[in-house]
């Protein structure tokens, strides 16, 4: 459980704003000084106090046996290790350039990722940042073996810098905590759905601060049938494919909706038997249909069908997974989705019909069967306005400090031009 | 369309086998003539290879979701013969249902309900005590489906009294004077589940005042989802309403404006009733399967009188338990069931909205 801590400097912050109270909304840590926070200074990018910091998470979250039982948790352990983000920096980080971080960053974190926060969070420490992060009040595991990673460190004060650095908080309809985090912050971290931000942005930002906003996005699949259908070890693809859909009931913005197919008819037949055949036999076994998706799924398809008029239900049975044969494709096929395994699937001749279809809500293509460089051809041939990753299947929902096409790092840290 | 051997017959007097036959072929016509006058119900059975000129039984035919009905305008009739759209109730901002109708439809919706509330209310018509507020007939913003509810019961009425006030609060005097007025008929009171306990029970319960409706029958409808948090059970209620006032005669109904006319009564012993123009089948969530006596389930419902609108089979949002056919300790033929509440909305992952319903 974690422990629940207030903060004891809400008469220091109630000047800030009429009648703003801390108490009830702050979580961890619980000394900070909010007129000290806000003036801490900004620091440079992937400075070392933050690389050892997030080693040390990476150990206090290993230390704990409940981590083991959460592959989402044990994957952002996995990311904070010293290795891989002095891997990562090398990407980042020119020596040629002085930069700072932009100052404090106020995270919205979605209420239905776990750990997406704790990403948000180590996004805004390895550009330079303090940061007030708002945790899901949803109850979760495994965002309470983070937080009580982080507030070990706190209490060991061996990462002070960095851990003075690090407010989340945690509340519910409070229209006031928002607006009063977005008035001082410098920039504005929204994750998650149109209507979210909608409403977030109804708070208003200091002049020189910004939002960087994650909206609702549609992912796409695109598989080689050709290539496919030489697969020796199918049963591994469609377990990459059940980790980017069903493991977060298709519901995250990476999750393929829409499955396309390339390639002779024959394989794309036969590609797509074995490739359903062993996903579902993954899904029979560890994904259970909620009555109500149920429901969902035949509202979703009849919707469909009124409005695509020729599209067919090809899966018949039970309702683990749907799969929706269309007879083309259409500009408004990102309308027509659901959640908890319902794909629509199309037989493309050529890649390059995508084109048509793919608009600014595109966000990540999963594929299969394809080299990096015919994927970088497609891009660069057809300039089309959505896609933001491509990454093979199984990979849809790693972290990368680029997301949604914005270089994260360079977006909340400022390059100091000296001549 | 016949429906004449269905209103020739009392409510609840068929068993399982004339029911059967009599519903495959009414229902069957109507799945025909949907797919013929209604294109997107056309490209619903053509999405999912539905042939409608095979030979198919009731419990075969495809059952629409009734959120349907909230995304899309469904009609089978020319669109000059509709006489009136009805609409589901449903808080400011979210989408309603529209049901529309043709003058043959209403009529034979009016007719079914007839048939079925008379067989509890007696064929000659009762003083009405209705336990909600006039205005809500009044006021076009709050008429949706407890007005049409009111509306529609209103026919076994004679005389109409509306037991609360604009404020909702009760007026006892007014009661009291109706009560002694019609002392020896007995009367009709009407009022949705909620509105029932929680502006006149709670109210009778924290006064003195005792009244005498032991003659009178309650119908009520509309849920019990308010009343959960309450925990009332449909037993206690039914002996609060007995200590509070003496009614002894109570009964829950379900329906829904998606097929009105053909609700489902609750009997003496506290069952709901398939009376013979509409049925329930309960379906198993994992593959929609039907489900067997006794096990919990989505709930389909059919029903001979949607002609207008493609509305004959459909899936709603509600689980329930079958409990029987033809065999209620009442003595009323046909599936009697029990509801058990609304699907549980989805706890899913991912990163789409639910944030925003914080606010």
């Amino acid at each position: 459980m974690v422990e629940l801590k207030t903060l004891k400097s809400v008469d220091v912050v109630t000047h800030m704003q009429n009648n703003f109270n801390y108490n009830n909304i702050a979580r961890t840590p619980g000394h900070i000084d909010y007129d000290l926070f806000i003036k801490l200074p900004p620091m440079i990018p992937f400075d070392d106090v933050v690389v050892a910091y997030l080693n040390a998470l990476s150990k206090a979250l290993n230390k704990d046996s409940r981590t083991r039982i959460y592959p989402d948790v044990a994957t952002f352990s996995f990311f904070c290790r010293k290795a891989n983000i002095l891997q990562i920096k090398k990407k980042f980080v020119k020596d040629d350039e002085i930069k700072l971080g932009r100052g404090l960053i106020f995270h919205i974190a979605p209420s239905n990722v776990p750990v997406n926060f704790a990403y948000s969070l180590i996004v805004g420490l390895l550009s330079g940042n303090s940061n007030i992060v708002r945790v899901p009040s949803k109850k979760y595991d495994q965002v309470e073996i983070i937080i009580d990673a982080i507030n070990t460190l706190d209490d060991k004060g061996e990462h002070p810098i960095v851990s003075e650095r690090i407010v989340l908080v945690s509340y519910d309809r409070s229209h006031i905590a928002t607006k009063h985090f977005s008035s001082v912050c410098d920039v504005r971290i929204i994750w998650g759905g149109d209507e979210t931000i909608r409403q977030i942005r109804e708070n208003a930002l200091p002049p020189r601060a910004f939002d960087i906003t994650f909206a609702d996005r549609y992912s796409i699949c695109l598989i080689n049938a050709d290539k496919f259908a030489e697969e020796l070890e199918p049963h591994k693809i469609a377990i990459g494919f059940y980790n980017d859909t069903y493991l977060f009931d298709q519901n995250a913005c990476t999750s393929p909706h829409l499955v396309l197919w390339v390639g002779s008819k024959d394989h794309v037949k036969k590609a797509q038997q074995v490739f359903w055949r062993n996903l579902k036999k993954i899904v029979e076994s560890d994904y259970e249909v909620q009555p109500v998706i149920a429901v969902d799924k035949l509202t979703s398809f009849f919707n469909q069908a009124i409005q695509m008029r020729k599209i067919k239900l090809i899966s018949k049975g039970d309702n683990l997974l749907w799969r929706v044969s269309l007879d083309k494709l259409s500009n408004d096929i990102d309308d027509f989705r659901c959640n908890s395994g319902y794909f629509s699937e199309y037989h493309v001749n050529d890649i390059d019909e995508l084109s048509s279809v793919i608009n600014n809500k595109y966000q990540t293509l999963a594929y299969y069967g394809f080299s990096k460089e015919q994927m970088a051809d497609f891009i660069l041939k057809l300039h089309p306005f959505g896609v933001d990753r491509i990454v093979p299947i199984g990979r849809t929902t790693d972290f990368s400090l680029i997301w949604d096409g914005y270089n994260l790092i360079n977006s909340l840290s400022r390059i100091i031009e000296i001549s | 369309m016949n429906l004449q051997p269905l209103l020739d017959v009392a409510p609840y007097s068929l068993g399982k086998k004339e029911k059967t036959k009599i519903f495959d072929h009414l229902l069957h016509q109507l799945t025909q003539h949907h797919y013929q006058n209604c294109l997107p119900y056309k490209y619903m059975m053509n999405g999912i290879d539905f042939d409608v000129n095979s030979g198919f039984t009731a419990s075969q035919i495809p059952y629409l979701p009734v959120r349907l009905f909230k995304t899309n305008e469904l009609y089978s009739i020319p669109k000059e013969k509709i006489v009136k759209t009805m609409t589901s109730s449903g808080t400011s901002g979210q989408a309603v249902s529209k049901i529309f109708l043709d003058k043959e439809t209403s009529v034979s919706q009016t007719r079914a309900l007839t048939k079925i509330v008379s067989s509890f209310l007696g064929s000659t018509r009762s003083p009405m005590l209705i336990i909600d507020s006039e205005s809500v007939l009044k006021n076009r913003n709050l008429f949706s489906a407890r007005g049409a509810g009111i509306l529609g019961f209103s026919m076994f009425g004679t005389k109409r009294m509306y037991a609360l006030n604009d404020q909702m609060k009760l007026e006892l005097d007014r009661v009291i004077k109706f009560i002694n007025q019609n002392q020896n008929e007995r009367i009709f009171i009407f009022g949705f589940t909620f509105m029932v306990y929680q502006h006149f029970m709670k109210e009778l319960r924290g006064n003195t005042v005792k009244l005498d409706l032991s003659k009178a029958v309650l119908i009520h409808g509309g849920g019990w989802k308010k009343l959960i948090n309450e925990s009332v059970t449909s037993a206690e209620f039914r002996n609060t309403l007995e200590q509070l006032c003496g009614i002894k005669s109570v009964h829950d109904y379900y329906g829904m404006v998606e097929q009105t006319g053909s609700i489902y009564m609750e009997c003496e012993y506290g069952h709901l009733h398939a009376p013979v123009f509409s049925d329930i089948i309960i379906r198993n969530p994992h593959d929609f399967s039907i489900a067997n006596v006794g096990e919990q389930g989505i709930i389909q419902t059919l029903s001979v009188l949607p002609q207008s609108y493609p509305g004959h089979s459909l899936l709603t949002e509600d689980e329930g338990v079958l409990l029987g056919e033809d065999d209620c300790l009442c003595g009323r033929l046909g599936k009697y069931f029990s509801i058990s509440g609304r699907i549980k909305n989805a706890e899913i992952r991912g990163c789409s909205d639910t944030y925003a319903e914080q606010f």
